[in-house]
């Protein structure tokens, strides 16, 4: 049993220690916000956060997991209670086919984390490795524009996480 | 080192310092500033406007790898500005467009020769020796004509270089160069053949592999007795060119010219760090060229220690490709290895299936990575992966910064080392990967 620690609660689970930990959050967690893209960290679509940074939860065996402080989508709100950057997507409307924008939110958040107040530059070096076919990388950056001002509370948006 | 030695060394340093100083001063003073070719003035864009002599200058420069310095930013490619940090403080690389103002527009062909062959600008001014003169001064006029007709023709770029911030002042560098510079040409050997004699020209001159691939003693200069024998650059290990060479396997002067020119070779591995800018460039030089380099590099290796090694212990066993490896592949091995700590777990979950299961990732036992003398490259490519050129397609590894953290990868990379290296323990791993975590913390920390 290996002990994952997802958006603060403790999950023991009964895996290969080999398994990547995006099959482990969308199989026995439930938890579908990473999605599966190319299985070979290439496009971020399965992009998950580990101890603060954004990672490939396709490439990343749960052995290296164990006591590690994971978060997901699932993490930065509901549905009904948006976080400030899940709420700039929407405002943004920074989807179309949406397959990467969880990936893309989770990359997003491990910036803003560690840098609230990030500059375009900076934004745009980050999110680089995120792939998006649909090509709505202008919005997306305006997303992330938005979620910076709103978390430092100069537009009214969702709570700060 | 004698104990005594060792506390008295401090004053010898100190003293040797105000003695340099002094002899600075007074150098200065009496070489003072060269005169600049009075009257001298570029010759009109007419006058270069030789589509041959352009084509030869640019594939010049990029044997010279010219922009890699030369350019902060890829829509200004020569307008200069990038930082280089030297142990003395940080140089910018200087503009070197021809834009009048801030560039090299009103250079003559004599100036910027004399900078390339002897290190001062078209002020007089000494030049810090981070700009490879003490190799370019090896460089036929013809060459340096070349490049400049080239240089001349790209489009001006208007960019003030920002000052330097370093402590040695540029009359210092007077005394540097009656040290360290020997200029001019290098005589051909004639125990050896063309072509060698053509590679040596184009590593020690235009090409300053050694200004990467040659430990630099405590003033910056590289060590003369120990030509190519392995350096650093921004963190990433330089290896060894010379018969030090720790490559496991023999490199051929085929699978030089394929790594030069295409920054991957099955049998040694991916060029990453600048060695990357290196191999973009010469995919550009015409392929005698990269040869006469190829040859040259490989005779100075010769039956290298790395590849001797490797014929007197066990892998890889010569020229094969990647990923013939045969025995820890991932799905097979029993992961039972409960704690993340273990180097021989994590290899097998999460390296495995690409350079141990057939896929393209080469065979961990074919990479200087491994066998070189310290973990820098190693652990440099397992935080940052491997990445194509923005646009270009190329060899690929995911970054695994984040996915393991620094006792994780101390320990892999201290297994790697004992499994693929067969080469005793390096000192320090943990050291080592907190130093590149923090120099690759990157700029995206900083609050705009």
């Amino acid at each position: 049993m290996i002990t994952l620690n997802v958006n603060g609660r403790a999950h023991e689970v009964d895996a290969d220690p080999k398994t990547p930990l995006l099959y482990v959050l969308r199989n026995e967690l439930k938890l579908n916000g990473a999605k599966f893209g190319c299985g070979l960290g290439q496009c971020g679509a399965c992009t998950v956060m580990v101890d603060g940074e954004a990672v490939y939860s396709c490439l990343t065996p749960i052995l290296l997991l164990q006591g590690r402080a994971i978060k997901t989508l699932e993490g930065l709100g509901t549905a009904a209670q948006p976080g400030p950057l899940q709420q700039a997507f929407i405002d943004e409307q920074a989807a179309q086919c949406g397959y990467c924008i969880p990936g893309m939110i989770m990359r997003a958040q491990a910036l803003l984390e560690r840098n609230p107040s990030p500059s375009d530059e900076q934004i745009r070096t980050h999110m680089n490795p995120g792939l998006c076919r649909c090509g709505t990388h202008m919005r997306i950056l305006r997303a992330v524009r938005r979620a910076s001002k709103t978390i430092q509370g100069a537009l009214p948006g969702g709570k700060p996480a | 080192m004698s104990e005594s030695a060792e506390r008295t060394g401090p004053w010898k340093i100190t003293l040797a310092l105000i003695g340099a100083l002094a002899v600075a001063l007074t150098l200065a003073f009496a070489i003072g500033r060269h005169a600049s070719p009075a009257g001298a003035a570029p010759p009109a864009p007419s006058a270069m406007n030789d589509p041959t002599l352009v084509a030869k200058g640019a594939w010049l420069a990029a044997i010279g790898n010219c922009n890699t310095c030369h350019t902060a930013s890829n829509d200004r490619t020569f307008a200069g500005g990038r930082p280089l940090s030297t142990p003395f403080g940080t140089i910018y690389a200087t503009n070197i467009t021809p834009d009048p103002e801030t560039g090299i527009g009103r250079w003559s062909p004599s100036e910027f020769l004399r900078a390339m062959h002897r290190g001062v600008d078209r002020e007089g001014r000494h030049l810090y020796p981070a700009f490879p003169y003490d190799h370019f001064t090896h460089v036929a006029d013809d060459d340096v004509n070349a490049i400049y007709a080239f240089l001349m023709t790209r489009d001006p770029v208007r960019a003030q270089t920002p000052a330097n911030r370093i402590l040695v002042p540029r009359p210092a560098i007077a005394v540097w160069k009656a040290l360290y510079f020997k200029s001019g040409a290098l005589a051909p050997d004639a125990g050896h053949d063309a072509s060698w004699n053509r590679g040596r020209y184009l590593v020690d001159g235009l090409g300053h592999c050694g200004a990467c691939h040659t430990p630099r003693n405590a003033l910056g200069a590289e060590k003369e007795r120990e030509d190519l024998a392995g350096g650093t650059v921004d963190g990433w290990r330089a290896p060894a060119l010379n018969e030090t060479s720790p490559a496991p396997s023999l490199w051929t002067v085929e699978q030089l010219v394929t790594y030069l020119r295409t920054g991957f070779d099955a049998a040694h591995g991916t060029a990453a760090g600048t060695m990357a800018a290196v191999a973009h460039n010469l995919s550009a030089v015409p392929e005698p060229e990269v040869n006469a380099i190829a040859v040259y590099i490989a005779a100075r290796m010769g039956a290298s220690a790395g590849a001797r090694a490797t014929a007197a212990g066990s892998a890889p066993g010569g020229q094969g490709a990647a990923g013939g490896g045969t025995s820890a592949r991932g799905e097979d091995a029993p992961t039972d290895a409960r704690h993340g700590n273990d180097g021989d777990a994590i290899y097998r979950t999460a390296c495995a299936d690409c350079h141990d299961g057939g896929r393209r990732g080469i065979a961990l036992a074919y990479s200087t990575s491994v066998t070189d003398t310290t973990p820098a490259n190693l652990i440099r490519v397992t935080l940052d992966g491997i990445h194509p050129r923005e646009g270009e397609t190329g060899e690929v590894m995911p970054a695994f910064r984040g996915a393991l953290d620094d006792a994780q990868l101390s320990s892999l990379v201290a297994f790697l080392r004992t499994r693929f290296g067969h080469a005793p323990p390096w000192q320090d791993v943990g050291g080592e990967v907190t130093k590149a975590k923090r120099e690759q913390v990157g700029e995206d920390r900083k609050p705009s």
